[in-house]
């Protein structure tokens, strides 16, 4: 997994509230055996019509925003399925960083997995953001994950939470399976107990 | 010792290892696979040279691609579909998984044949890489949808890296009045909450309305927990719950049961355990409903109209027109007066047996009208088999229903079974979002009596008028 620490970067609008995973990477996508190779297909009823031309209305069609790697988005991003594909997709498109009001549990658990931060603000502060993004390519903003900071293209600045394992696995690109296999010792022993305690399990 | 909720209990017997910052191993009991969202997984294990710790945990079947046509056994034709199955039959023999394939009258829709087969049981952690894995939350489990990396993590470890979710509360008091169903409870909580008012919570779904629910209908209720945002619902396990599970293929029996079922009976909230958000419904005013919108929080009873974008607030006006638009719908209309083509009875939601018996209850002796394409597809094997046997599958087909084998089907037609654009769906399946059914379908939630009666009209219709 990459390794998130500081990103400048163009971002872009999208104010709808609850875009779902399957906005995010229909169905016929999921067909995949791989991770890769996604991107092309993110939000893909949006942002192609039925004979497969980009619809010049979605905001990553617009060339301001094609080398966009933050999105802003409406409340309750990601809601919906659990396909890894969302974050898969985002990613593959370029996508480092979502910034919202709210997610859905699932699709932000997947993102840290991922090498994307998901930051949560307030409804004042998306406001702000969501101005800041519609600048265009001319601007361009800060997500400083150490600092736990963004910075708008105007020096205003805004701080988030994150929780500080996921913080440090994303900042040194860790994988959780080697860390957790470092606490095995500890499932061996909860397996042996559960076996005397509850052997229908 | 401090009160604790039924989530607190589970929680607490599952901790495995728990860190400083509260970051905990919570021991994962049972683990479900399908074919969509496991193949990255079990090619993650191998470039690391991993492999399953608890293979006898872990039960795998294929269900989201599978046709539901008669003729399926003669192979899959999309290629990346037969693909995807054909993976999950290499990972599930190779790595010696519990395994439930196409053939195997067993298979179905996970979250059918988890619970049918007696690998659901009260107070076990069950976790699987698709979100309606809140279904088993019926039986007093703590069960939940996970990414693909989470799969991989619980493949590799039988553990989930964890940080306890907050407690919430849903009380359905009263009596449900005829023609309301466990559909209807769902979907009305949700349009109450909201499809984000459940995140970070898991819900525990109460009250005597609930507790008069078969385990079928309290399955229907926690399986569309996930569409209210939370990470799982719970109902405690009582005598319902225990007679369901006796006797099924893995549940235990002689003294492990009666060890079990003592364990059982602990598994409740105490009386003064807190919750975090408690939200109260009485069942005699729930109506049978339907959803008008593109996100299930879209929902209303069938004896409403249409709304105006202009009746919402904030960031929802943009998303209730935008909803308008794709669902071809004018503000004011009736939802009574709203013409449909297709119905869908079937999936996690509502693709059991009791589900096949309320549908059946409407269409015996009567007819679907003419020019509309009405499908049934059950849950599983077993229950298609079941509801032949009840003579169910005679009324579906004299009806004029297709008959089908068992899947996710329509749900989320990933397999043939799809909407075209601009053709409108009753549906008894769990989410309503823009191309859902296929790209530019229009998708009506209702519980299964409501989408048979449905049929009969071919328009939105309102089933006690039917009863």
């Amino acid at each position: 997994m990459e390794k998130f620490e500081k990103l400048t970067a163009i971002a872009a609008p999208m104010p709808l509230i609850n875009i779902d995973t399957d906005m995010i990477i229909p169905k016929q996508f999921l067909k995949t055996i791989k991770r890769s190779g996604l991107g092309v297909n993110a939000f893909h009823e949006m942002r192609y019509d039925l004979d497969g031309n980009e619809n010049p209305d979605f905001v990553l069609n617009n060339e301001a925003y094609k080398g966009a790697n933050i999105l802003v988005a409406g409340d309750n991003f990601g809601c919906g399925s659990s396909r890894e594909h969302a974050p898969w997709a985002l990613l593959d498109f370029g996508i480092r960083c979502v910034i919202s009001t709210n997610f859905a549990d699932i699709f932000y658990n997947n993102c840290f997995k991922n090498g994307i931060l998901p930051v949560v603000v307030s409804e004042d502060e998306l406001q702000l953001l969501m101005k800041d993004a519609e600048k265009g390519s001319n601007a361009r903003m800060i997500v400083d994950l150490e600092n736990q900071q963004i910075e708008t293209s105007d020096g205003e600045v805004i701080s988030f939470d994150v929780d500080q394992h996921r913080k440090h696995c994303l900042m040194n690109g860790l994988d959780d399976i080697g860390l957790s296999m470092e606490k095995i010792a500890s499932v061996d022993a909860f397996e042996a107990q559960m076996a005397q305690s509850a052997p229908w399990v | 010792m401090a009160p604790k909720t039924l989530y607190d209990k589970i929680w607490d017997a599952h901790v495995a290892h728990e860190a400083e910052d509260g970051t905990c191993l919570l021991y994962i009991d049972r683990h479900l696979v399908h074919e969509v969202t496991s193949p990255q997984a079990f090619e993650g294990l191998r470039m690391n040279g991993r492999t399953v710790r608890a293979p006898e945990k872990t039960i795998a079947v294929p269900d989201h691609n599978v046709p539901t046509t008669l003729d399926r056994l003669k192979g899959i034709e999309n290629e990346e579909s037969r693909i995807q199955v054909e993976a999950l039959d290499t990972n599930a023999r190779e790595f010696g998984l519990v395994y439930y394939p196409v053939d195997d009258v067993r298979q179905g829709i996970v979250h059918i044949i988890g619970p049918e087969q007696g690998w659901t049981l009260p107070g076990m952690t069950i976790v699987c890489g698709d979100s309606h894995t809140a279904t088993h939350g019926a039986f007093g489990a703590l069960a939940h949808g996970i990414g693909t990396s989470e799969v991989e993590h619980v493949l590799a470890t039988q553990t989930l890296i964890q940080k306890k979710s907050k407690n919430m509360k849903v009380e359905i008091t009263g009596k449900l009045s005829p023609g309301v169903t466990a559909k209807d409870i769902t979907l009305a909580v949700i349009g109450q909450t909201g499809t984000a008012g459940g995140t970070g919570y898991v819900i525990e779904y109460c009250g005597e309305a609930i507790r008069s629910l078969s385990m079928e209908g309290r399955m229907t209720v926690c399986n569309m927990a996930i569409e209210g945002g939370a990470r799982a619902g719970l109902i405690a396990p009582d005598e319902t719950t225990f007679e369901y599970c006796k006797g099924r293929p893995n549940a235990p029996t002689g003294d492990t049961w009666e060890a079990a079922l003592s364990y059982w009976k602990t598994l409740y909230s105490d009386d003064e355990a807190h919750f975090d958000k408690v939200l109260t419904l009485k069942g005699e005013d729930i109506a049978p409903v339907v959803t008008w919108g593109t996100s299930p929080e879209d929902v209303l009873p069938i004896t409403a109209n249409v709304p105006a974008a202009q009746d919402f607030s904030g960031g929802k006006v943009e998303a209730a027109q935008r909803s308008l638009d794709y669902m071809g719908l004018t503000a004011g209309t009736a939802l009574r007066d709203i013409e449909i083509d297709t119905v869908f009875i079937g999936s996690c939601t509502n693709g059991r047996i009791e589900d096949l018996r309320a549908a059946a209850e409407i269409l015996k002796g009567r007819k679907v009208k003419e020019g509309m394409r009405a499908m049934i597809v059950p849950g599983s094997g077993l229950v298609r088999a079941q509801a032949e046997q009840e003579g169910l599958a005679d009324i579906f087909k004299e009806a004029g229903f297709e008959w089908r084998l068992a899947g996710c089907s329509m749900c989320l037609a990933m397999n043939p079974d799809q909407l075209q654009p601009g053709e409108r769906c009753a549906a008894t399946s769990n989410r309503n979002f823009e191309g859902r059914q296929g790209r530019g379908g229009r998708t009506h939630l209702m519980s299964p009596a409501m989408a048979a009666a449905a049929a009969l009209t071919g328009k939105l219709t309102d089933v006690r008028e039917m009863l």
